[in-house]
């Protein structure tokens, strides 16, 4: 459940960020139109090791690439994406 | 474009089945393998991990945005996750087109935005039992 003003926003980790974090999904509650940037802040702030993490790491939301500007909605899907090295 | 992430050893074959065509006579077909030369340090083995249902969608932007810019062009593509000995492809896109000149520039276009967006992870498996996370 959520405080008023304040939505959920369901965060995922992979590769190190994962293993930084020691899980691969997160549930943050951040303010009615948080931004991305304020979602990772807000991630890196409150949770053990989170000051490890990038300030500004790349960023999915709802499975596409977003700058940080981006603005969450209530049940967005967010990703930390570590440097890529597919291929 | 749901078994483009695969598990098992990339069906190459299978691959240029899907871009064949009668109409498009030139096919061009990239691998990307695990390597290991004098550079690359003891490398037994890449272990990949991936935002799978991310690298379906991006995969597909990507295909899009390739058959738009070159039409008449047809593309299949694989990444292969979990772990993938040295010597084994763990990419591979095919590309065909009428000529060749669009399958190869198809093709080149796909595998280097491939590289650049899709959300895959790699961690070298060395000889000595170490794993160390490698990043581009």
């Amino acid at each position: 459940m959520t405080t008023v003003g304040s939505m959920a926003v369901r965060c995922l980790l992979f590769g190190r960020y994962a293993e930084l974090l020691g899980t691969e999904a997160i549930l943050l509650e951040v303010a009615d139109a948080a931004t991305v940037a304020e979602a990772v802040d807000c991630l890196r702030r409150t949770h053990a090791n989170g000051l490890r993490l990038p300030e500004r790491p790349l960023v999915a939301v709802n499975r596409e690439h977003v700058a940080h500007e981006c603005v969450l909605a209530p049940g967005d899907e967010m990703a930390l994406l570590p440097p890529l090295a597919g291929g | 474009m749901s078994d483009v992430v695969t598990r098992g050893p990339i069906d190459v074959a299978g691959l240029l089945a899907e871009v064949r065509d009668h109409g498009r006579g030139a096919t061009t077909v990239f691998l990307g393998s695990v390597r290991s030369g004098p550079d690359d340090g003891p490398v037994e083995a890449i272990d990949y991990s991936a935002y799978e249902v991310m690298v379906v969608e991006e995969f597909g932007r990507i295909l899009a945005e390739a058959a738009e810019r070159w039409p008449g062009t047809a593309y299949a593509v694989r990444h292969r996750v979990g772990r993938v000995p040295v010597g084994d492809p763990s990419i591979a896109v095919a590309a065909s087109a009428p000529h060749r000149a669009e399958a190869f520039d198809g093709c080149r276009y796909v595998i280097a935005e491939a590289k650049r967006r899709l959300p895959v992870w790699k961690r070298e498996l060395w000889l000595d039992g170490s794993a160390h996370w490698r990043e581009g």
